[in-house]
């Protein structure tokens, strides 16, 4: 099992202070626009590496006017251990103690695995490549936590040669030195990443779901794929990516297909519901395979989840996630969203009230 | 008077904090400490100061910081060994030196290959680093340079510069700390530990 069994907040956006104890049932948080249901999710998004759901900066994520800073202390239990996560942020960059001891934010996804799906994500199939790419990283980590390190490599590494690019340098050596890094990391990428589609495969076919199955595959820019291969074409594709100013192919330039199998449709061309449709089914497939290969689903994040999902839809999702046994935790602006759920979930009122948010368990 | 003094001392404040490990507390108290034992602490200080100051320059050699014009590393014919240990920085060097083990000679790069920050190869003593290599019979050179990306790719760099010139390269190994527990230690660490395991 893996879940949070409390958490407290401290000026954490609309937060001045928060203070809850869920059980290990999925939680609802439901409430009117603006309530601070999205700031809650993400504070649990910030209980794994990265800067969480919103992608904000930790200067952002403070309550303001007082500007404090932010702190989230969260217990949680992780394959039958319990650990003390505290995260917090004065202004600068956020430090992570688990079990009191300092740790790197990587440490995060050994212990916890967390995925979620925001709004901005219901036109995934639609935008650009980037989106995409970027949910298919986060899946990745949920299987190999270690991808983040490969994914922060390979971009340090980009960076560097994207500057050499741009100034024209003429230097092969430094070059060659940093395409040496680039292919290293860029491979362990589309390992990850092919190993990551393998299993949301498997884990969407080995068993019976009220979702659409999404036939999916890794569209590369290059033949160019293992280590020696991509160091290879980074050498070739020198003069033409000079001329460009940045590196024009490689493993950053991947894109994710998908395929709504049943239809033979591609994904972006389906209806919005349907794409929704595809999206859980991705996350639910994740959970399932994370549940073999991890021995505990993830913590699902599902910010608006009903939100393009007919009653049945909901109801069968529900249902799956109560399957699973994760801990997922939703919002919704009304509780008869979830009336499905039955007793199955914790209900949590998420109200403002004096410029704060508070909550109160139904 | 007072007002003067004061203000000589905040001025000694301000520039102790900037030494790296020390903030504005730790300096005011170091400083408080110095005026306190002033005999023992401040005047000697104070000379020894002025003395680095008049007399501390870089090995033109090595790059490490000595009073010499060449240093006592260099200058020492028992470390002409053919073994040359390359580092970042003077303070790489000398936690090398702390260990008492390594008995060949240095050579300091002053930093790592960054574009982003505009350090490129001429910037760092690479060139007079190959220049050393073929001239002093070096027969191995040990990259003792950062894990980091910058730190690799300029590894990666030197390796080119001096490959072909009959020269043994090795890095010094990634693992397990002395006393550390493996519980703690990150998942790179520990794979870079097993790849590099060894006969027990």
């Amino acid at each position: 099992m893996l879940a949070v069994r409390s958490l407290r907040l401290s000026h954490f956006r609309s937060y001045q202070s928060l203070d809850i104890t869920p059980d290990t049932r999925p939680v609802v948080l439901f409430g009117a626009n603006g309530a601070g249901k999205t700031n809650l999710l993400e504070a649990v998004s910030m209980l794994s590496p990265g800067r969480g759901m919103r992608r904000a900066k930790t200067q952002d994520i403070a309550r303001t006017p007082e500007a404090l800073g932010w702190k989230i202390w969260a217990e949680l239990h992780s394959l039958g251990q319990t650990h003390q996560i505290v995260t917090s942020s004065e202004g600068g960059a956020r430090t992570v103690h688990i079990d009191e001891k300092v740790t790197p934010q990587l440490a995060l996804g050994r212990i916890a695995r967390l995925v979620w799906l925001v709004p901005v994500m219901d036109r995934l199939w639609v935008e650009g490549a980037a989106d995409r790419r970027g949910f298919l990283d986060r899946l990745t980590m949920s299987f190999e936590p270690r991808h983040a390190e490969a994914v922060l490599g390979y971009e340090k590494a980009m960076r560097e040669r994207n500057r050499l690019l741009k100034d024209r340098v003429q230097e092969p050596s430094w070059y060659a030195a940093l395409e040496t890094q680039m292919a290293r990391f860029g491979a362990e990428i589309n390992t990850n990443r092919d190993f990551a589609v393998d299993r949301l495969t498997a884990a969407q076919t080995d068993t019976s779901t009220s979702f659409p199955v999404a036939d999916l595959e890794i569209e590369h820019t290059s033949q160019a794929v293992s280590a020696d291969d991509l160091e290879l074409a980074f050498a070739e594709d020198r003069i033409r990516d000079m001329d460009a100013g940045r590196t024009l192919s490689g493993p950053h330039r991947a894109d994710l297909r998908a395929v709504y199998a049943a239809k033979e449709m591609e994904a972006r061309l389906c209806s919005t519901g349907e794409q929704k449709a595809l999206l859980v089914s991705l996350i639910l497939a994740n959970a399932r395979a994370l549940a073999q290969d991890f021995g505990a689903p993830p913590i699902l994040l599902l910010d608006e989840v009903a939100a393009h999902l007919d009653a049945d839809r909901r109801a069968a999702l529900y249902d799956e996630i109560c399957e699973l046994g994760a801990q997922a935790w939703m919002s919704g602006t009304g509780p008869e969203l979830f009336e499905a759920f039955g007793d199955r979930a914790m209900m949590i009122e998420v109200s403002e009230r004096n410029g704060a948010s508070e909550v109160q368990i139904s | 008077m007072q007002e003067r003094a004061g203000r000589e001392i905040e001025q000694l404040v301000d520039l102790m904090a900037r030494l790296p490990g020390l903030g504005p507390r730790s300096a005011r108290r170091a400083v408080l400490q110095m005026i306190k034992k002033r005999g023992q602490l401040l005047e000697p200080l104070a000379k020894s100061i002025a003395e680095v100051s008049a007399t501390a320059r870089e090995c033109m050699a090595c790059g490490n910081i000595s009073g010499l014009e060449t240093c006592a590393i260099c200058n020492d014919p028992a470390r002409q060994n053919g073994e040359m240990c390359i580092v970042e920085d003077v303070s790489d060097l000398w936690a090398m030196e702390r260990t008492s083990l390594f008995k060949g000679t240095y050579h300091v790069l002053g930093g790592v290959l960054s574009a982003l920050d505009g350090v490129g190869p001429d910037a760092l003593r690479i060139p007079r680093l190959v220049e050393r290599v073929h001239q002093h019979n070096i027969s191995e050179v040990i990259l003792a340079l950062n894990a980091t990306i910058d730190g690799q790719t300029t590894a990666h760099y030197i390796v080119d510069q001096i490959e072909g010139s009959n020269v043994r390269i090795t890095s010094l190994a990634q693992g397990v700390p002395i006393g550390g527990e493996l519980d703690y230690l990150d998942d790179g660490t520990i794979s870079a530990a097993l790849k590099a395991r060894k006969a027990f």
